[in-house]
């Protein structure tokens, strides 16, 4: 048992930190939106698999047939991100439009704006199994997985003992972290960062103070979506496929990952992603991968025992400037 | 009960005056109702569960299913949906607690039936309330550590719970693991009544159960603990401060949804032949959830004909195929932009929630 | 207190009203083309269909009720005195929606016989209401070893069991590959475990080292299983489950470094499987499989139905499209002998004895074939192709 422990933690370690850091990713989407509105967006998850089908449609436009390198790559990820964000940005907000700003406007239950989310998560993945996948993406059987071309080599940068570092890992934790900072530096410098804080404390008067909140809700699904994009072109990089009901463990996953870190948080859900990345590879060398889940909620039960608003706390409402 | 409630929710039209109008006259019926003497009641209560009884029947079956068998259909989805949302209405719609996993109570109740039946081969009537006692204890397990965590925890704490014990059915060969558990006894013959494959009977025992929950929920929504829970539901620290032994409350709400959902899963269990862990997937915790609050959350007749729809529904419309997942979730989007309270909301609930909101623009509002 | 009660009665008038209007419509679309002329003799009878064809897994579906359906164009195109209509019933593999179904297939659509249901779970529930509908019953791909052991008399199926599969599959790999160390995954879905169950036992008892790990069906990030297979360093891999993981986990299994062979049952048996995990990792895949798919068959009867389904589907007969054709032509031989309830047909079934286009069909007493055969098919240059029956099949 700790032989194998040894014998594996440095390619789990790898793996569980990639695979956290697309939860991470994720779970700022609803760690924004729960910060401003206090609401669990359910169909975030769909958000994320609308992302990687918009890289899908760059990748199939383009006629990629062949990984790239150099130059070309750098340009075909900078187009990638590009379209994947503003593709889930622009459906996050089309969502809150539909879904979500009805209800808000008529003040009413969270539970009711909850039971919405999940008829518009129902209605996006039927969306995309019956019409959008077969008839725009070519595929008639609309529930298969979707496999891409290969973007880029994937042969080991570099190997530490027995551990393999292959490029799209770094691409993807590094990728992550960049976005976190981003978003930290937009959320807490910038003056729209400003106008989310405010509304997040206090909506009432933020409104008095001359805030646009209809505005602030957009950008906050915006940018959470757009996080949700780039996480969806990353999973695409690294797992080269996607399916109609991708985003559905994912999006449990990182809604977890934002809970542990502390919803609301920033920077825990980057924290809380990691962490719930590595303790279920970590879990699953010494159980079997067939536990992974069960290991991840125990920690989560066990740390909100502890720390009943997850590791960092709830932050974004209270005063941080 | 069910068909007699479903004409206002056909009649819910998309055009704001109607829907208005709708509301008034359901405020009309329900201050009549209000005021109306027991005998009066009672006379519609027997009509309602008199109705139910000949529900059954080819007449209604012709329009209410014509792709696929109405009685069985009776009995699961619709009868089993109506009783988990029954249950799982006291934890969300009285106690306020946000439930994501409840579809494990289930569980846990079906696999006792499953195993005790098949290990022990034990009487239906003799595992019920060992089904439902094992089901309640899991919901004290559940309960015990959690309930200090406060909304959106809870619910990612509950979810998790659904998850774990579905994947510990999934994982443990002692109970079938993924290949569950075949060859389930059925009730005993009574009444009459032969417990074999063809669902009338299951589906007048489920009538029976209903009832029976219906009025304990009834009794237990009028007594202390009832008010206690409101109490909890609209403001937990003034309860707490009033003297409300919340977390106890809490627990208890716990307690008897769990008992419920086992109850459900024991009777469920005695007529299906066979169970497997893949029978209790997360979704169905989301669908008994927006059956509740599609109903009208905390109001017992609303999240009946909440369950009745969301279970029939996808049946009756057999013939769009693919298509009705799709529409079934723009129609969840649709009726909660159109009544966001649910379709027969509970008054007091929504008489208290207008007057503690604030601003439209106000985030936060009810729980 | 009398106009309230006379206002009360008057919304339940008026509900009956709506229902009784609803009734008329509902009546309109239940009277479709006349399930039985009228007289003595019926002049159609109705065969149902049951299994996912709209869920998960119905790209294994569709393809047996697509075969089945054509011998049933066919025997119609004939003009026989009494004519079949296949009624598709679509469980989406659901227990709980496959027992309303049966039941309605029963009681309301007088069905006289059924195929499937395609899946083993579902098999489990609505054996018990075709045994007391007298309905008989042949399942092109329900392939769980208990089904036969409930003592079902109205029960057939056309495909070995996933313990024969698995044994077969797993002596051919032992044989063909001579592997010193093997790795079992499966995605613990209830199909998969039985499988994988008897590949972990067989290959164990032809003396390889082996272990175990189990993948999410749901998940999409398998390194975990990959970093414990590559630890291992096994010489071969066996998955238990369906093509869709079976192309994620061979992918990020190949990506990670993993060389070792891979080999898989019938849930894996679709083109998706290359399609999934790209051509490069897929190659050399050895897929086993009850099934006989026509894969470059070039005359007979077999190749003349690989172009009517060609000609009828505009595509090429996939898994299970040869069972569902037989299933079909096994109960149409039965109907044309004038055997035209499920009691008769059923007696019919246990004499019958014919060659079909998968297989010789000819079913012993618990409703097993009397003989079969497992094919092993292999990933070539990013096709499948056939490599023969289990006994005499090479890897080149």
């Amino acid at each position: 048992m700790l032989n194998d422990f040894i014998d594996q933690f440095g390619p789990s370690t790898v793996g569980g930190l990639a695979a956290g850091a697309i939860y991470a990713l994720i779970a700022l989407g609803y760690t924004m939106v729960y910060g401003v509105l206090r609401l669990i967006n359910f169909a975030h998850s769909e958000i994320f698999m609308i992302g990687t089908f918009s890289g899908l449609a760059v990748i199939m436009t383009l006629g990629v047939s062949e990984p790239q390198s150099g130059i070309a790559l750098i340009g075909l990820l900078l187009l990638l991100s590009v379209v994947a964000m503003v593709g889930s940005g622009a459906a996050a907000v089309a969502l809150e439009q539909i879904a979500y700003r009805p209800l808000r406007k008529k003040g009413s239950s969270r539970l009711a704006a909850l039971i919405s989310a999940i008829g518009a998560s129902i209605f996006l993945q039927e969306l995309f199994a019956i019409v959008v996948i077969p008839h725009l993406y070519d595929h008639p059987r609309g529930r298969d997985n979707i496999g891409t071309q290969q973007l880029l080599d994937k042969e080991p940068l570099f190997t530490l003992g027995n551990t393999d570092v292959r490029p799209d890992h770094l691409i993807v934790i590094v990728a992550s972290i960049a976005m976190m900072i981003a978003l930290d530096f937009f959320v807490n410098r910038s003056r729209i960062g400003r106008g989310i804080r405010a509304t997040a404390q206090n909506p009432e008067t933020a409104v008095l103070m001359g805030i646009n909140i209809d505005r602030i809700v957009r950008i906050t699904f915006f940018v959470g979506g757009c996080m949700a994009g780039i996480a969806g072109l990353l999973y695409l990089l690294q797992f080269e496929e996607t399916r109609y009901n991708i985003g559905f463990v994912l999006g449990i996953k990182a809604f977890t990952a934002a809970v542990l870190g502390g919803i609301g948080n920033l920077r825990g859900a980057l924290l809380g992603g990691l962490a719930l990345g590595l303790i279920e590879n970590w879990g699953a060398i010494f159980f079997g991968s067939a536990w992974k889940d069960v290991i991840a909620f125990t920690v989560l039960v066990v740390i909100l025992m502890f720390r009943p608003t997850g590791i960092l706390g709830e932050s974004l409402q209270v005063a941080r400037a | 009960m069910k068909t007699a409630v479903e004409k206002p929710a056909k009649s819910g039209n998309p055009l704001t005056g109607a829907r208005r109008g709708f509301g008034r006259a359901m405020d009309r019926v329900r201050d009549r109702w209000a005021d109306a003497p027991w005998w009066q009641r009672w006379t519609v209560y027997v009509l309602l569960i008199g109705l139910a009884l000949i529900l059954p029947s080819d007449f209604f079956a012709s329009f209410m299913s014509p792709h696929t068998h109405w009685p069985s259909l009776l009995f699961n989805p619709i009868g089993v949906y109506i009783l988990l949302a029954v249950g799982l209405n006291i934890v969300v719609g009285h106690a306020g607690l946000l439930d994501l996993g409840f579809v494990a109570f289930y569980a846990i109740g079906a696999y006792n039936m499953a195993l005790i039946g098949t290990k022990f081969g034990w009487n239906f009537w003799a595992i019920l309330p060992i089904g439902i006692l094992m089901t309640a204890v899991s919901g004290i397990i559940l309960g015990a550590p959690t309930l200090r965590l406060r909304g959106d925890y809870l619910a990612i704490v509950t979810l998790g719970f659904g998850e774990i014990v579905r994947i510990i059915a999934e994982n443990t060969d002692a109970i079938g693991a993924s290949r569950g558990i075949t060859n389930i006894p059925h009730p005993p013959n009574m009444f009459g009544l032969e417990f074999l494959l063809d669902p009338l009977p299951y589906y007048y025992l489920l009538v029976g159960v209903v009832v029976a929950v219906i009025i304990f929920a009834r009794r237990l929504e009028r007594s202390r603990v009832g008010r206690a829970w409101t109490a909890i539901r609209e403001d937990e620290d003034a309860a707490e401060i009033m003297g409300v032994p919340t977390f106890k409350f809490k627990l208890l709400a716990f307690f008897i949804g769990a008992m419920i959902g086992g109850l459900t899963g024991v009777v469920w269990a005695s007529k299906v032949i066979a169970i497997q862990p893949a029978n209790f997937p997360f979704i169905l915790s989301a669908t008994i959830l927006a059956a509740v609050v599609l109903g009208g959350s905390g109001n017992l007749p609303g999240v009946m004909v909440g369950a009745f729809l969301i279970a029939w529904l996808p049946e009756r419309f057999r013939g769009l195929a693919d298509y009705r997942i799709l529409a079934f979730g723009a129609a969840l989007v649709i009726m909660m932009a159109l009544r966001p309270e649910g379709l027969l909301p509970s008054r007091q609930r929504k008489a208290e929630l207008s007057e503690g909101s604030g601003t439209e623009a106000s985030a936060e509002v009810g729980k | 207190m009398r106009p309230k009660i006379a206002r009360l009665g008057g919304a339940l008038a008026a509900s009956m009203a709506l229902t009784l209007t609803l009734a008329a419509c509902g009546g309109g679309d239940s009277t479709e083309p006349a399930a039985s002329g009228g007289g003595d003799s019926p002049t159609t009878l109705k065969i149902g269909f049951m299994g996912d064809l709209t869920g998960e897994n119905s790209a294994i579906v569709i393809p047996p009720r697509n075969g089945a359906k054509l011998a049933i164009d066919e025997y119609n195109a004939k003009n026989p005195k009494i004519k079949v209509e296949l009624v598709p019933y679509d469980s989406q593999g659901n227990p709980d929606q496959a027992v309303p179904l049966a039941q309605q297939a029963i009681t309301q659509d007088k069905i006289v016989a059924l195929i499937g249901p395609a899946f083993s779970g579902e098999s489990k529930n609505v054996g018990p209401i075709l045994e007391q509908g007298k309905i008989p019953s042949i399942s092109a791909s329900a392939t769980n070893p208990d089904l036969s052991k409930n003592g079902w008399k109205y029960w057939h199926r056309l495909v070995a069991t996933d313990a024969a599969q698995g044994k077969a599959v797993a002596d051919f790999l032992a044989k063909a590959t001579s592997a010193k160390k093997a790795y079992v995954i499966d995605d613990k879905q209830e199909y998969s475990v039985g499988i994988a169950d008897v590949a972990f036992e067989t290959l164990k008892a032809a003396g390889a080292t082996i272990e175990r790990d189990k993948i999410d069906q749901d998940g999409s990030d398998y390194s975990s299983t990959v970093t414990k297979v590559k630890a291992f360093a096994p010489d071969l891999i066996f998955y238990g489950g369906y093509y869709a993981q079976a192309g994620r986990l061979l992918k990020q299994l190949r990506t990670g470094g993993v060389k070792a062979a891979f080999a898989s049952g019938d849930g894996s048996l679709d083109q998706n499987l290359v399609s999934g995990a790209g051509a490069d990792a897929a190659e050399g895949a050895v897929v086993g499989c009850p099934c006989f798919i026509p894969y470059g068959v070039t005359e007979g009867p077999v190749k003349t139905f690989a172009d009517n389904y060609k000609k009828a589907y505009n595509a090429d007969p996939a898994i299970y499209a040869t069972e569902g054709y037989d299933a079909a032509t096994a109960f149409l031989q039965a109907i044309e002998k004038g055997h035209t309830t499920g009691e008769a047909i059923n007696t019919y079934l246990s004499t019958v004895d014919f060659t079909g286009v998968s297989k010789p069909v000819k079913f012993g007493p618990d409703g097993e074939l009397g003989a079969t055969t497992i094919h092993i098919y292999r990933v070539k240059g990013g096709q499948i192709t056939w490599l023969g029956d289990s006994t005499v099949a090479k890897l080149d």
